[in-house]
């Protein structure tokens, strides 16, 4: 993107306003590259949503909270300790009042999913490739899946 | 949070917190602790099992090795290491909950995670679903070919397996290919319109270790090497994995 390959803004949300928040993987930014990676995250996401439509978590970056859905917890056999762990994230994201919230690791997509369904959310979950695609109008009907109502049909492809 | 005391009925010293400071790096400043609090004040895992990562400190270093080692708290900590960027001292809580998993004897371990480490080697693709190198070869290019069909602008994208030289080798989780294949296609997109040279291997191909996950040190080096020699083999160079 700061190459100018991908070219991506936030026009289609300029009128929808639809928020976005993001939660920061424990892996990518405390355990590995640090805060340095988080702000690459947030370029990223307030590039393609817009700023203004960005809403951050707290706390976050290094000192974010872990969704629990790391260290092997979502295959532990342990749902209802790993749902209580999770309370906090639950409450974390609903307190910024997002429409979504963009999961950039595999484990975290799936526990904040799981989360949104059984607190019965209002919140959706998505990786940051569905929404940088649809920035660009190309995202496809089948690459959809975990868009809500409000984005299902936005900037159809093929139009 | 207020619990029952805990009495200690001897003497004990701790050979267990000892034989993790002998392999931890500064001994893991597992004795550094001033009790302060705040790595509980911040674990999301404070409470349950009627635990906290001071407290398990605590117990590990009054010696109460056994109540350490069976508790099955280290599970439900998930190593995410915000206890220790807390820590006025450092202290290494995450490396002492891995090592007690790691005492866990393999068929005492939650079955699903013994089992998707064990399953990584069933083929040489390290997926934890058993996925082989034909089911991904076979998912990959299905999908290629009906987005390249029904979406023009990417008549002629590409999602390479096995090619030799490519800069990028990409890891896929399994979950994709498995279950939402689908959900491959976006990523697929961006690289193509960024006009990546990248590569899945029909090697190695898998993104996730749940060996790391159970603590077994030989099995998620082995995991590693797979899919390192994967890349290696392929020349490529740069091995992306998205975990």
């Amino acid at each position: 993107m700061r190459e100018g390959k991908l070219k991506v803004n936030s026009d289609w949300n300029r009128d929808l306003k639809v928020k976005f928040t993001v939660q920061d993987p424990c892996q990518l930014v405390r355990k590995s590259l640090g805060d340095p990676i988080a702000e690459d995250l947030r370029f990223i996401v307030k590039t393609i949503v817009g700023e203004e439509n960005f809403v951050d978590m707290a706390p976050n970056r290094s000192n974010n909270f872990c969704c629990g859905g790391g260290g092997g917890f979502l295959q532990s056999g342990l749902p209802e300790a790993r749902r209580y762990y999770g309370r906090l994230k639950f409450e974390q994201i609903k307190a910024t009042d997002a429409d979504y919230c963009i999961t950039p690791c595999h484990n975290c997509h799936s526990q904040i999913h799981d989360l949104k369904e059984y607190n019965q959310g209002k919140y959706e979950t998505v990786h940051i490739w569905t929404i940088m695609c649809l920035a660009m109008g190309i995202l496809g009907e089948n690459e959809r899946t975990y868009l809500g109502p409000d984005l299902v049909d936005v900037n159809p492809y093929p139009s | 949070m207020a619990s029952e005391v805990i009495e200690i009925k001897k003497q004990a010293k701790s050979t267990f917190k000892e034989e993790v400071m002998k392999i931890l790096p500064e001994g893991g400043n597992l004795n550094l602790c001033l009790t302060c609090g705040l790595c509980s004040s911040g674990c999301p895992a404070t409470g349950l099992e009627d635990m906290d990562p001071r407290k398990f400190l605590r117990m590990a270093s009054l010696g109460l090795d056994e109540e350490v080692l069976n508790s099955n708290w280290a599970w439900m900590c998930t190593m995410c290491q915000r206890c220790l960027i807390a820590c006025p001292m450092k202290i290494d809580i995450p490396a002492l909950v891995f090592n007690v998993r790691n005492r866990w004897p393999k068929e005492t371990q939650p079955k699903n995670i013994r089992g998707s480490c064990d399953m990584a080697f069933k083929n040489e693709t390290c997926s934890a679903m058993g996925a082989s190198e034909e089911d991904f070869k076979f998912v990959v290019e299905d999908v290629l070919e009906e987005y390249q069909e029904a979406q023009l602008e990417f008549a002629e994208m590409q999602a390479p397996i096995d090619k030799q030289g490519a800069e990028f080798f990409l890891n896929q989780n399994s979950r994709e290919p498995v279950t939402e294949p689908d959900e491959m296609v976006p990523l697929w997109k961006i690289l193509d319109i960024v006009g990546a040279d990248w590569t899945y291997g029909s090697k190695g191909w898998a993104a996730e270790n749940y060996c790391l996950f159970v603590a077994d040190n030989e099995m998620w080096e082995k995991n590693v090497r797979l899919k390192a020699k994967a890349v290696d083999d392929l020349g490529c160079k740069v091995w992306l994995n998205t975990e």
